[in-house]
């Protein structure tokens, strides 16, 4: 490898950065379809979900390397996110006194904020439910998934916080997922609105599967 | 609309202008203007308060103008907080002011970006664009006699998209509407216009990774994706040539990556 492409991938190009940010939320994107897709055998019935744990868990190997898929991309994507944000923040130069917006839309411009809000709520997510930490009274579930799940969204207060988050998650993606075709180069004019609705459909699809078992929960339709 | 464009009136205006002198601080200043006709254009009715100031024994405001009929790329200004001002496809000396309502507040500010520095008041330092082109965006040609123009046949859909992405008057309306001052609309539009073009291939790599460079060095901001840039470009250059820059430098460093050396490895035969 010559010096030149050495110092290039150490230090990526604008549109070496914006290609990690696609690749990396194409695989996360990806990740929350599955999670989602496992998480609805909550309304199978609790032997459903729990030999899909207990699966799972005898799959070791596998399962790490998923996880360390995850992980490497979401260092990345937030290591790289920030890298972006303030870079753009410093070539703005402040902006115009008196800002207009024609086109840019709400998920584009709060890309970062939603972003913050769902790393805390991943955070939260992993201490809650994988290493069960936190806001489950110290009971134990052991082997019982539905159990444990039924129980953590009891509390209003969590599942209201899980509701917001997994809407600031379809937002994060309607922008995120219709950018991925953008930044790759597969997009133009005739393309762009029917890749947006597909980017929006997606986050809402991803966004009510999840609210749909705090929801259930809520209402009593889980027990 | 159409009475207002029939019937010229003029217009009373309060004006707040950005006054800067290079490398200090700047602020806005108020002006009153009084009876500016709706047929002027917005440098026009500039030129008038500068009249005004003149006679007054102000100091004028410095302002970017050149061919004042919208191909020329030099005039600029952030008029309400929009680039060109507030109606789309135009440029700021093509924008009547029969498009403002009298007894308005209009705000005159340059171009926003790190890498367009004011120079004064309302003119900034676009030689960031200049470095972009300097570094890839020309075909290397037999100089001395003119080519025959029909030598190389283009096929008509790929003269017109070249075309398309020629209408770039580089003003750098992109890069002020850009919420990141981006400047990939016009690197894009540069890109496409010669990138697609037969005479544009012999040296389509090495310009594509040479302009997002410079673009990069220059102090850009990066896309993400906003779409404001093609929402204020007075040309309405679509963001179709950033997708399609994107494109072709991706498959550039996938070439660079594994470019042959011409050699066989040490140990590899």
């Amino acid at each position: 490898m010559s010096a030149s492409s050495c110092s290039s991938c150490c230090q990526p190009s604008s549109i070496g950065k914006k290609v990690v940010m696609a690749l990396t939320g194409l695989i996360l994107a990806g990740f929350v379809l599955g999670h989602m897709s496992g998480n609805l055998l909550m309304f199978k019935g609790a032997p459903a979900i729990n030999e899909y744990a207990k699966w799972l868990h005898d799959h070791a190997g596998l399962l790490w390397a998923a996880r360390v898929v995850l992980i490497l991309s979401v260092i990345a994507h937030i290591w790289v996110g920030i890298q972006l944000t303030l870079e753009n923040r410093a070539a703005r130069a402040g902006g115009p006194a008196d800002e207009a917006t024609r086109r840019a839309t709400v998920a584009s411009r709060t890309m970062p904020y939603s972003g913050v809000v769902i790393l805390a709520f991943v955070v939260f997510h992993l201490l809650h439910y994988t290493f069960r930490t936190v806001a489950l009274d110290g009971a134990v579930y052991g082997d019982d998934v539905y159990k444990m799940v039924v129980a953590g969204f009891s509390c209003r207060s969590v599942s209201i916080f899980y509701i917001i988050s997994m809407l600031l998650l379809c937002l994060h993606l309607s922008h995120g997922v219709s950018s991925v075709f953008q930044t790759l180069g597969l997009r133009n004019e005739r393309w762009r609105s029917r890749l947006d609705f597909v980017a929006l459909a997606y986050g809402w699809i991803i966004a009510l599967g999840f609210i749909s078992i705090p929801l259930a929960v809520l209402t009593g339709c889980l027990k | 609309m159409v009475e207002s464009h029939a019937k010229e009136t003029t217009l009373a205006l309060k004006l707040r202008v950005w006054r800067q002198r290079r490398g200090q601080p700047g602020a806005f200043e108020e002006h009153a203007l009084a009876a500016v006709p709706t047929s002027a254009s917005f440098l026009e009715m500039m030129d008038m308060l500068n009249e005004q100031l003149i006679k007054a024994g102000k100091d004028t405001f410095a302002f970017d103008h050149d061919c004042r009929e919208g191909i020329c790329g030099m005039c600029s200004m952030t008029i309400n907080g929009m680039p060109h001002g507030p109606i789309p496809g135009v440029t700021t000396c093509q924008l009547h002011m029969r498009n403002f309502r009298d007894g308005e507040t209009i705000t005159v500010e340059p171009w926003r970006a790190r890498a367009f520095p004011v120079l004064k008041d309302l003119a900034v330092d676009r030689s960031g664009f200049d470095k972009v082109i300097q570094s890839g965006g020309f075909i290397t040609v037999r100089t001395g006699s003119a080519p025959e123009a029909n030598n190389i046949p283009v096929p008509k859909p790929i003269a017109d998209e070249a075309m398309d992405a020629a209408e770039c008057i580089g003003c750098g309306a992109c890069v002020a509407s850009c919420k990141n001052g981006s400047a990939m609309l016009f690197v894009g539009a540069k890109i496409n216009h010669l990138n697609i073009l037969p005479q544009g291939q012999a040296e389509r790599d090495r310009r594509t990774l040479a302009m997002v460079k410079t673009m990069d060095e220059a102090g850009f901001g990066n896309c993400t994706n906003y779409g404001e840039c093609q929402a204020h470009c007075p040309k309405s250059i679509t963001l179709d040539v950033i997708a399609k820059l994107n494109r072709d430098y991706l498959r550039a460093r996938v070439k660079e990556f594994f470019s042959s050396t011409g050699k066989p490895s040490k140990g590899g035969d």
